[in-house]
């Protein structure tokens, strides 16, 4: 027997992992410890002081990190420069979309179920909703969510990487079920991502048993070495790698949301909560291109020295995805009439945009895409916090004007989110269109927002690896974009508020929330468009009520996000030099 | 007998399970498929253990065991709970979104 050996570990290197993950840890204990009223004030705390501590650890890691790439436990965890930028990404915009998810407005209450696992319309529900439970359990989630994206975004071990992968996505997967109006779609669009979801896990899975039935080995950097020098067990069977790497893009893909791997996103995107919904745009798309850019550059190692027709292969295949994604996206985009769902779409397009970038295998390029992901959360994560506050309101017909905040005779009810219904929002909220159009103008590309300068570097990436031409696809398809993010604006800012038309009777019980199962669209003429239909068999109805569209207020936190997204997407687009000297830094994905 | 038809094996028994997600209407069943490609990787991890002579192809097939596990536990929650409320596992019936 040979004598066991405990492994050193630089404790120090894991640090923002081990914050992030533990406070998860430590968060599913307090649910068991402290009292309900307490628990969820202690949740936030705990959650926004765990992530600002993980981006603390990143900033004393810098320059550390840039100075000398470390190799963790064997290289399960590779700590460069690009790896440690990703997880600091990360962090900050988890920390922004938690204080989105923990903001209650003015009507008091968060955009989650009281019990998420109730049948939504019976008794049960209506007890859980009057006795004011709360799910607190989404913060722990939220955590180990973030800790898995990190993990995900700084390792070099497939199977880590897989592992990674189920620790951000089985929380995501739960948390999509959770919303507290409209649950039907929220459960639904829990339901497909989980099926797709696994199905893409299980593809990445198979990837990596066929890369270490031709290596011997999970770890890119030591397949990459093995394959420059030869003298693999199975050295002709590059058929072999190559179908496993295309199988593990397969997967990476799919979690970034590109076209044809993209059906989950919109429902997705429109079913989850909207607050869940920024957080997961953001950060699930800069994990996923993080360790995207790094599988893609480690294997490009190996096989530009082994076999460089298998490279250009792979190579053609992130081109032709790239193209797919940026087409589908800005086309499907440009039709539709859900606030959400343009926001999916966008995503979709931006994913297309990160990959135009990638596609050049250019090693100044693809630390770019660094920015990019910054820029692009940045403005996701504060538009979808605008959405968490345009409402819909329930009031009697007849009754006053409903500028300013909640009346006291209308129910609030859930978001508005067809684009119709915004119509003169700039009249209504003047600030938060303004900070709405200023993320929609970033995710555009115009000059002096972060979203310019994202996409100049993205460009300029393809254009340095040889790709000229999808460059110029590229800006085509920004152009595209542009179109549809100011179709949003002219209807906010130009287009009056809709009519008192679309009086209609519903049924309903003061003080209670309806239900809605069954969402009917009503054609746009008449400005209003209900997506409610409350089905409390036993209420009584009621006079004749009309929904019409207001703005809650928030309590802080969301209001906070709001302004910090706003702010640092002006500054990253006017002042872009100190990040992007970061960003040049992170140019290293080679310990 | 030659080694290699395992790995042939695990490839047919993995290309099923995918037909199986992509082809059945029950999210159950959609989900066995699922199992049934990660248990063809842990064939498929084995083989390829035995063939190059180490056990990290054998470790490895714990992992994915494990997070099988997990996946089983999220996965049938969400179905179970859609069940309720619609008395159905039709993917065909959840279809509130699309566009």
């Amino acid at each position: 027997m040979t004598e066991f050996v405990a492994p050193e570990i630089d404790w120090l290197a894991l640090a923002p992992l081990i914050v992030v993950l533990g406070a998860g840890v430590v968060g599913v204990l307090l649910e068991a410890f402290v009292p309900a009223k307490a628990r969820r004030m202690t949740q936030i705390v705990l959650t926004l002081a765990a992530l600002a501590g993980g981006l603390a650890f990143v900033v004393v890691l810098w320059p550390q990190i840039v100075a000398q790439p470390v190799q963790v436990v064997g290289g399960s965890v590779t700590l460069t420069p690009f790896a440690l930028g990703a997880q600091g990404i990360i962090a900050a915009l988890a920390f922004l979309g938690v204080l989105v998810v923990a903001d209650r407005t003015a009507t008091g209450q968060d955009s989650f179920a009281p019990t998420a696992s109730a049948v939504p319309g019976t008794s049960y529900e209506d007890l859980a909703r009057r006795s004011g439970l709360e799910q607190t359990e989404i913060y722990p989630l939220l955590l180990f969510a973030t800790g898995g994206m990190m993990l995900f975004a700084s390792t070099d071990d497939l199977i880590v990487m897989f592992i990674a992968l189920e620790v951000l996505s089985l929380p995501l997967y739960v948390l999509c079920a959770t919303a507290r109006r409209r649950r039907l779609l929220s459960q639904e669009a829990a339901a497909k991502y989980f099926l797709l979801g696994a199905f893409a896990s299980a593809l990445f899975i198979f990837g990596v048993a066929l890369i270490y039935g031709f290596a011997g080995t999970v770890r890119l950097l030591e397949i990459a070495m093995a394959m420059r020098q030869g003298g693999l067990p199975l050295e002709g069977m590059t058929g072999l790698l190559v179908a496993g790497v295309l199988l593990v893009t397969v997967g990476l893909l799919f979690k970034v949301g590109a076209v044809p791997f993209h059906a989950w996103t919109p429902d997705v995107y429109t079913g989850a909560p909207t607050p869940i919904t920024g957080f997961m745009a953001a950060c699930t798309k800069a994990a996923a291109v993080a360790a995207l850019v790094e599988v893609l550059y480690r294997i490009s190692i190996g096989l530009g020295g082994a076999s460089p027709e298998a490279l250009r292969q792979l190579q053609i295949v992130v081109v032709v995805v790239a193209v797919l994604t940026m087409v589908v996206g800005t086309a499907v985009g440009s039709v539709q009439t859900d606030v959400k769902r343009l926001l999916a779409y966008s995503s979709i397009a931006h994913a297309g945009f990160l990959l135009v970038g990638i596609a050049g295998f250019n090693l100044q390029a693809q630390s770019s895409t660094l920015f990019y992901l910054l820029a692009y959360g940045i403005a996701t994560i504060g538009a979808f916090a605008v959405v968490t506050l345009v409402r819909e309101r329930r009031v009697t017909a007849g009754s006053g004007e409903d500028n300013g905040p909640v009346a006291d005779d209308g129910i609030v009810l859930g978001e508005a989110t067809e684009i119709a219904q915004w119509a003169g929002l700039g009249r209504k909220a003047p600030w938060l269109t303004a900070a709405f159009a200023l993320f929609l103008l970033s995710m555009a590309g115009i000059p002096l927002t972060a979203g310019f300068i994202a996409k100049f570097g993205a460009f300029t990436g393809a254009v340095s690896g040889g790709l000229w031409w999808l460059a110029v696809l590229g800006v085509l398809a920004s152009v595209v974009a542009v179109a549809f993010y100011l179709r949003l604006l002219v209807v906010m800012v130009f287009q009056p508020a809709p009519a008192d038309s679309g009086v209609e009777p519903v049924e309903t019980t003061p003080g209670v929330e309806p239900v809605e199962t069954t969402p009917v669209v009503e054609p746009v003429e008449t400005g209003v468009s209900t997506t409610t239909t409350a089905t409390m068999a036993r209420a009584q109805v009621a006079a004749p009520q009309r929904v019409v569209v207001t703005v809650v207020r928030s309590r802080g936190p969301a209001a906070l996000a709001i302004v910090v997204c706003a702010i640092a997407t002006v500054i990253l687009g006017v002042f872009p030099s100190p990040v992007l000297g970061l960003v040049e830094q992170a140019s290293k994905f080679v310990p | 007998m030659d080694i290699t038809n395992y790995v042939v094996l695990a490839a047919a028994l993995f290309a099923i399970g995918a037909t199986t997600v992509l082809l059945r209407r029950n999210a159950i069943v959609v989900f066995m498929g699922v199992e049934l490609m990660l248990n063809a990787t842990n064939l498929a991890f084995v083989t390829f253990a035995r063939m190059h002579g180490d056990v990290t192809g054998q470790v490895l097939a714990f992992f994915v065991m494990v997070v099988a596990a997990a996946e089983v536990v999220v996965g049938l929650a969400i179905i179970v709970t859609i069940f309720r409320t619609r008395r159905s596992a039709s993917v065909d019936d959840v279809n509130l979104l699309r566009g």
